[in-house]
């Protein structure tokens, strides 16, 4: 069937497009060019893959063995085809963003930073294409090391020390715990292969299932699930359109897509019901939910507390896949796009904020939100929708992981959602009501002056415009701090208008991933 | 007709092109004789390999005589998988050899190098075609004496008291070898190892059989450098010429790898070896040790090749490991690694020689802000230690699942566990040289060293090419790894 050639040329594209960035490095234009090319070409790719997964077929692509029956392929099931519609679109977007923060920064290294960006690109769409749990394993192990560059990127003391929390992290969950499980299940199971309703059953004892899960769940430490969480927070050294990006999209939803096919390809939703092995994961995903939220309170910086924001809401994915009934892994697969859509949106606000102002605290934001209105409406946009308030999108996925817990008869989650949409309102809505109170004229004078700041606050939705910005700063006393450039805002509400896209087209959503839980 | 000799050919060439160094001294005459000699052993062990997967094991009696009078070359899987590891590594360094030297040995005595190098492949080949015992310790020592003056060539100071105390140390091992073939032959009446292994159980295992295992294990750990007798190492691969060092570190202890796999399995046999002597245990002990200890001790070096000598006594650690589990699996695993590892050593240690071709040391923070200046060089040295810390498509990878699956498969789950922490450790000390030559600046006097010269990167990138490749499409080594793993296992 000629459908396989697109999965292999989405996952192939990237690479080819990384040798071509190298071959461009010292041609900036050419290789910006480069970039936006193959992002677009990738998602046409993935494009024509959506039909088919429609039409409940699964095209497959079998690549080559490794060892007696360990072999590299891919298939293509509906969670798969959504993280790779949402990674290979998304993509494209930072792309443009990515060109302006990085030319407006005058950031060095840039043929690295768009390499390793399209490696990460790829290795994220193999593990949302892969048939088996060795070749999922193979691309989580390259996302990590092609993010590792990204995220040290600047090469201070800081972003080094960042990046061995980062490695550290990953690479010790995922040899020291994933791996032993992957080799576990395949002593015990035979095979390795994604099979709907699990391959676990009957082949291995009901009190170890408990064992593996914790293997796994631990083992997948993109997932970020407490207390191995720290590498996110710690990632943020990053420049913004990695965070946003790999953060809140890539790297991180591959931890959550892999767990909830875990969940449903390796153990079986109704194994996991039948054994009870997953409560104990719906305590720790709770926990989570909650302690990250309220950790993300108390920070100030504005990065940082979206990243925390980011453990919660990842958590929400971990605890619908621990319920593991139909609404909640429907739910959990849902949140992986709606949040995709709404985290992404907020990182480039705050990107946008640091290139315009040159303001990373949340505290020094007062009174932005009149200069920068459209950044800041973009964020109130991807705020509500990670509250989970109509229209947004965040709603329905909310709506469905509730209902799950309903469903498997924990009520008590459903408390801690609740709950949790209160702490996000907490922590998200005073960013952009700071924006708006407060002084105006008086505060001018004060932006000037902290206009030597480095980090931007500005409503700038995008970094494409600090080189006009640096002019602008010269000459800037007592200039009023104008809305981000439009490669800037542009991206930025092509995001927020996603999200409400998502709350319109949801019921279409639902039945795409509807199969998985057949 | 040629063919016929082929088990033998493999031993003559280098044999025969040693001395011929000698008499052709100019530095580029014993070169080619050398490179010549080395590409014709790697030739004729490929075609070797080949039979022998084809149609099982090679027999061959030196000068028709037949044994158990005479000596005999006997050649299976395990064989032809050694000395494809061995004249491999050889034909790689020995490009190499050529200009890395100019800088570590004195230029006009080169033949002297030649010379030596050719004898230890000989020696090295020798040991892993021979099915005669006390010939297996003929070119044991052989390959010894050599790569102690090998050893001896650095023009660091203490090279010379590093090869010293390999010497004592190996000829400790190389004797308690003897005396066991000794006892051995008291006992049995014959050399040939296949006929001892048929006379071991009429005569009984006594006294006397029980000692000579004793001492042939106790010499082969001194050999191979099984913790804790590995002290020599360490000294000996820092302070000898680099090429020395890549070519030692990927071939000289496998080779005694080797012999004890030979002797356990087949000679002793494994009825004897691991039924009634316990020696599963104290050699997984031992092991595990190897895998922790010397890690640790690597994480804290500062002289790069330090760090590598340590990771290679902790990698014999993962070798004996897969042998003392005793099942197939085992088994495999720890000949597949004895594969593996020297891809992946022999990658690191030629990296380190361009290193010290441009920067003259191999210190850490000498080698601060090097991804900047030799970024081909480091970029293959992150080659060869992501296969060390054992990422996924590369080939140490593929040891490391067999060796996880050995322990599962006999429910050893601590030893798992094991396993996987030590693998971290070696994450550890392999990011800490990344991290230096990425993201430091390089010291003032180091801010405008030149690339590595082809002649010294193309070989390195070969052997980084052959971990990834062998990471990817395994069935060459898996398949002689498992044959021979079956034949070991089998054979009694």
């Amino acid at each position: 069937m000629h459908h396989q050639i697109y999965i292999g040329l989405a996952i192939i594209l990237p690479l080819l497009g990384t040798v071509m960035i190298w071959m461009s490095g010292s041609r900036p234009n050419q290789r910006e060019v480069v970039t936006v090319i193959t992002s677009g070409l990738t998602f046409l790719c993935v494009l024509q893959l959506l039909p088919e997964v429609l039409a409940g077929h699964q095209p497959e692509l079998h690549v080559t063995e490794l060892l007696p029956g360990l072999e590299i392929s891919f298939k293509v099931e509906p969670l798969g085809m959504l993280f790779a519609l949402i990674a290979s679109f998304l993509w494209i977007i930072t792309s443009f963003y990515a060109i302006g923060y990085m030319r407006g920064h005058h950031e060095p290294n840039q043929t690295r930073f768009y390499m390793c960006f399209a490696i990460a690109i790829s290795s994220a769409l193999a593990i949302a294409f892969s048939g088996n749990m060795f070749t999922l394993f193979i691309a989580y192990e390259v996302l990590t090391l092609s993010t590792y560059p990204l995220v040290t990127h600047s090469q201070t003391d800081e972003a080094r020390r960042a990046g061995r929390v980062y490695l550290g992290i990953l690479m010790s969950t995922s040899i020291g715990l994933l791996m032993v499980g992957i080799i576990w299940t395949w002593a015990a199971a035979g095979t390795l292969d994604f099979t709907p309703g699990g391959i676990l059953k009957g082949k291995i004892d009901d009190g170890l299932v408990i064992v593996l899960l914790f293997l796994y769940m631990y083992g997948i430490g993109k997932a970020a699930l407490m207390p191995i969480h720290r590498w996110l927070p710690a990632a943020m050294v990053a420049p913004t359109p990695v965070s946003a990006l790999l953060h809140a999209v890539a790297v991180v939803k591959a931890g959550v897509f892999t767990v909830l096919k875990v969940i449903i390809y390796i153990f079986g939703a109704d194994f996991l019901t039948e054994t009870g092995a997953s409560i104990w994961l719906m305590y720790v995903a709770g926990a989570t939910v909650l302690l990250a939220s309220l950790v993300a309170l108390t920070k100030d910086n504005l990065k940082a507390r979206l990243a925390y924001s980011t453990v919660s809401q990842l958590a929400y994915i971990v605890l619908a896949g621990a319920l593991a009934t139909s609404h909640s892994l429907v739910g959990g697969a849902m949140h992986i796009a709606m949040h995709a859509f709404g985290k992404i949106t907020l990182f480039f606000c705050a990107g946008a904020i640091m290139v315009a102002s040159h303001k990373t605290e949340i505290s020094q934001m007062r009174g932005l939100g009149w200069r920068m209105p459209f950044t800041f409406a973009a964020f109130l946009i991807g705020a509500l929708s990670v509250i989970g308030l109509p229209p947004l999108g965040g709603s329905w996925s909310k709506w469905y992981i509730a209902l799950g817990a309903a469903d498997a008869d924990q009520l008590v989650f459903i408390a801690v959602l609740m709950i949790s949409s209160l702490l996000n309102i907490a922590y998200l809505i005073p960013v952009f009501a700071r924006g708006f109170f407060g002084p105006r004229e008086e505060e001018e004078a004060q932006m000037a002056g902290s206009h030597e700041d480095h980090g931007d606050h500005g409503d700038h939705a995008g970094d494409h415009d600090t080189a006009t910005h640096d002019a602008h700063d010269a000459s800037d006393a007592g200039k009023r701090i104008a809305e981000a450039p439009m490669l800037c805002v542009v991206p930025l509400w092509i995001t927020a208008l996603g999200c409400v896209a998502l709350f319109v087209y949801s019921d279409w959503l639902y039945a795409m991933l509807s199969p998985i839980v057949k | 007709m040629l063919r016929e000799h082929l088990p033998v050919l493999v031993i003559i060439i280098p044999l025969i092109a040693a001395p011929l160094c000698i008499l052709f001294r100019g530095r580029d005459q014993a070169f080619g004789i050398a490179l010549l000699a080395t590409w014709g052993s790697f030739a004729c062990s490929a075609v070797i390999a080949a039979k022998v997967m084809a149609s099982g094991t090679l027999s061959y009696e030196l000068g028709g005589w037949p044994p158990p009078i005479g000596i005999e070359l006997r050649i299976d899987a395990l064989n032809a998988l050694i000395l494809l590891i061995v004249s491999g590594i050889g034909s790689v360094v020995a490009p190499y050899a050529r200009n890395s030297l100019l800088l570590e040995y004195v230029e006009d005595r080169s033949y002297m190098f030649y010379c030596a190098f050719l004898l230890c492949l000989c020696g090295l080949m020798g040991v892993a075609v021979t099915g005669d015992a006390f010939n297996l310790f003929v070119f044991l020592e052989i390959s010894s004496l050599s790569s102690y003056v090998l050893i001896a060539l650095g023009f660091d100071r203490r090279a010379l008291t590093a090869s010293y105390q390999y010497l004592i140390m190996g000829t400790i091992g190389a004797t308690f070898i003897v005396i066991s073939i000794g006892l051995l032959y008291q006992a049995t009446g014959t050399l040939n190892m296949a006929d001892i292994a048929q006379r071991l159980p009429e005569h009984g295992y006594d006294r006397t059989v029980i000692a000579a295992f004793a001492f042939l294990v106790i010499g082969v750990a001194l050999k191979m450098a099984l913790f804790p007798l590995h002290q020599w190492l360490p000294n000996a691969y820092s302070y000898a010429p680099s090429t020395v060092s890549a070519f030692l570190a990927a071939t000289a202890t496998k080779v005694s790898v080797y012999i004890l796999l030979r002797f356990l399995f087949t000679v002793f046999g494994v009825q004897f070896s691991f039924d009634i002597l316990p020696t599963a245990v104290p050699l997984t002990i031992l092991a595990i040790l190897a895998m922790f200890i010397p890690s640790i001790v690597a994480c804290f070096e500062h002289n790069v090749k330090k760090v590598l000598a340590y990771s290679s006594v902790a990698q014999i650690g993962y070798m004996v490991l897969g042998i003392s589990f005793v099942t197939m699996t085992g088994l495999t695993a720890g000949i597949l690694h004895l594969f593996n590892h020297a891809l992946m050593k022999g990658a690191l240690f030629l990296v380190l020689g361009a290193v010290f071709y441009r920067i003259g040391s191999c210190n850490i923070d000498r080698m601060a802000g090097l991804a900047r200046t030799m970024p081909w060089t480091m970029a293959a040295f992150v080659g060869g230690g992501l296969s060390l810390i054992g990422i996924p498509m590369t080939a140490g990878f593929i040891s490391k699942w067999y060796l996880i699956q050995a322990a599962i498969e006999k429910g050893w789950w601590h030893i798992a566990v094991l396993i996987v922490a030590s693998s971290l450790i070696a994450v550890i000390y392999i990011w800490r040289v990344i991290e230096s030559a990425y993201f430091r600046e390089p010291p003032e006097d180091l801010q405008n060293v030149k690339e590595a010269p082809l002649s010294l990167l193309i070989p390195a990138w070969i052997l980084v090419f052959g971990n990834v490749y062998f990471g990817i499409e395994t069935s060459l080594p898996v398949s002689m790894a498992e044959l021979a793993a079956r034949s070991l296992l089998g054979a009694n």
